[in-house]
């Protein structure tokens, strides 16, 4: 890492970060989050979600906008295309979730980044989900992201941030480790 | 019936803890609840060695006088050992005593003992850190047709069912209990969380040479950053042969053991694992080069280049593609689950308010929280990162054993006590 100047600002406030770890360990209850999503089913499999609320540090929040999001399934499945595949959302999850990641722990590992971009992958083989055959799963066989970072870093420094984005990521976690899923009637 | 001071548990840290107080004529009992170093005598399989040399296996003015420094000293060598300097020191042990409770008192604390109750102004607790097997609650929903064990139940490969086993947890214990019964006949599949890898010996010398020169064993509890952290990583994966042989999951997948992700969680008798097995080990892998630069460059600026091996690297850990990210534990192949999912200490016995939300003792250095005259001994990363083992006790001890002198002379203890 070169000495530079300027301190490393890669927009990451990790003293807030830090801050907060040690404040929410001290108050384990405003540590609890409920993320939430609302969906309507709009015509064939294209349905619309929000995001505007969530819960945390011991009450109701508001997002500073409602986000909106376009679910549908492409042309070549019978389908309009209004939006993305829900598995793609996914895919956009995980990845932003690593970016995230691999920005703060470049912020407080003191390496300034001039550019990351990611392209992320998820292998299906669809007669899973057209019930064809039995051993094959449903979702992705593998997900695959590869990050080109351009930073003042060895390569070893970047292996080792990418290894400690996985590590943090709660999208990583949801996706790579069994997860509690349930589904209920109103 | 009174004492100054009582100390729990006449293992290495009890022992070590009653030279310090005989030093300082602090007249104590030694309560033991079976032999002197019960656990290691009874609670630890025959084939185990400490995993740190012998040359650094020492006590409070008790070196190792041994013809075999370079060694790793087996459980019942060190339950000799540790009997041998009982009676060298004089410790006032009372064996066979099991403590039921310890509360307040009169005198600041009162134990039930056996059938007595003991009067005492300071309580040391030195049960140990081992005292019970930590097993996740999933082990709830393993099929009942499937053994299960823990490792302080555990004796040789004998006792197994033919078959295959699980072993749950890449730690010393892991790796050196999954290589023991794969080497039975028993097909074994290890499921790797988060672990420590280390390599036995690099350049020459023992891994612990290293630990100890480059002062990371004496990095203190409260320099460490992460300390929570710091006194939950795994042990690491060494085990204590004559050969020396480093024994990461590299050597393990080497002779044919299979490996999983974290075990996750268990769904009609099918155990899943996490997907993140890759890069739990690039993680360890990149701990581990971290250490060895340090060693490195510690070598460099002690002028010692010239008289060890070249400096070099280990080969990454070997993740096969096709790794399963499940096991049926019904299907009757898999007849043995092994817990290598790490120990707690057990003051369950202990009646007084100092645990954090967790049902941790809260405690300073070894100093209890809020309980005047109570401390704990042999806690991982206690005082120092050599708390772990069993040199730890040495220093662990003295400060300690001053701490309890200025408590019980009156003087409060300074505080900046450190």
């Amino acid at each position: 890492m070169t000495i530079t100047d300027s301190p490393v600002d890669n927009g990451v406030n990790v003293a807030a970060l830090l801050g907060a770890r040690e404040a929410l360990s001290a108050t384990p209850e405003a540590a609890e989050f409920t993320w939430r999503a609302s969906c309507t089913w709009r015509k064939g499999t294209h349905s619309h979600s929000t995001v505007a609320g969530f819960t945390g540090l011991g009450a109701e929040q508001q997002h500073r906008s409602t986000y909106e999001f376009d679910v549908d399934h492409p042309e070549c499945f019978a389908s309009e295309d209004n939006g993305a595949t829900p598995v793609e959302y996914v895919l956009v999850g995980l990845v932003g979730c690593l970016t995230a990641g691999v920005a703060s722990v470049a912020q407080h590992r003191g390496i300034q980044l001039r550019s990351v971009t990611a392209t992320i992958e998820g292998q299906m083989n669809v007669l899973g989900i057209l019930g064809a055959d039995p051993d094959i799963r449903n979702g992705f066989e593998t997900i695959t992201a590869r990050f080109a970072i351009d930073a003042d870093a060895s390569r070893e420094d970047l292996q080792a941030l990418i290894a400690q984005a996985q590590k943090r990521s709660a999208a990583f976690d949801i996706v790579a480790n069994p997860t509690k899923v349930l589904v209920e009637l109103a | 019936m009174q004492s100054t001071a009582v100390i729990v548990g006449a293992g290495h840290a009890g022992l070590a803890m009653s030279r310090r107080l005989t030093e300082r004529s602090i007249d104590h009992l030694v309560l033991e609840r079976g032999e002197v170093a019960n656990s290691w005598r009874t609670q630890r399989w025959p084939s185990l060695r400490l995993l740190t040399p012998n040359w650094q296996t020492r006590l409070p003015g008790h070196p190792y006088a041994g013809d075999d420094p370079d060694g790793y000293m087996p459980a019942a060598g060190l339950a000799a050992t540790l009997t041998g300097y009982a009676r060298l020191i004089g410790a006032p042990v009372r064996t066979a005593t099991t403590v039921h409770a310890l509360r307040a008192g009169p005198q600041g604390f009162e134990i039930q003992a056996g059938d007595d109750l003991i009067g005492a102004r300071a309580v040391v607790l030195a049960t140990g850190a081992c005292a019970r097997p930590a097993i996740p609650a999933l082990a709830a929903a393993i099929p009942p047709s499937v053994t299960t064990l823990t490792p302080l139940a555990y004796r040789d490969p004998g006792q197994l069912p033919d078959g295959e086993v699980l072993v749950v947890g890449a730690s010393a214990t892991g790796v050196q209990l999954a290589a023991e019964i794969h080497r039975s006949g028993r097909p074994v599949t290890l499921a790797a969380g988060e672990h420590v890898r280390l390599p036995r010996t690099y350049r020459g010398r023992d891994i612990f040479w290293w630990l100890q020169v480059t002062g990371l064993l004496a990095e203190r509890y409260d320099q460490i950053d992460d300390l929570t952290r710091a006194r939950h990583l795994p042990s690491p994966q060494l085990t204590g042969t004559p050969e020396a042989v480093t024994t990461d999951l590299n050597s393990l997948t080497a002779v044919g053991i299979r490996l999983a992700g974290r075990l996750g969680r268990i769904t009609d008798g099918v155990a899943q694992f996490s997907g993140a097995l890759a890069n739990t080990c690039a993680l360890a892998d990149l701990k581990m080069n971290r250490f060895l630069t340090r060693a490195d460059e510690w070598a460099a600026t002690s002028g010692l280049d010239g008289d060890l091996p070249s400096p070099h690297r280990f080969a990454p850990t070997r993740v096969d593609p096709g790794t399963p990210l499940e096991l049926d534990l019904s299907s009757g192949k898999i007849t043995t689950v092994l817990w290598a999912t790490g120990f707690r200490p057990d003051h369950s016995w202990l009646d007084i308010p100092v645990r954090d939300r967790n049902g941790r003792i809260r405690h300073d250095g070894g100093v209890v929280t809020d309980a005047p005259g109570l401390y704990v001994l042999g806690l991982p990363v206690l005082r120092t990162r050599a708390s772990t083992y069993i040199h730890g006790a040495a220093a662990d001890t003295a400060a300690l054993a001053d701490h309890l002198h200025t408590f019980l002379s009156g003087r409060t203890a300074p505080s900046s006590f450190r």
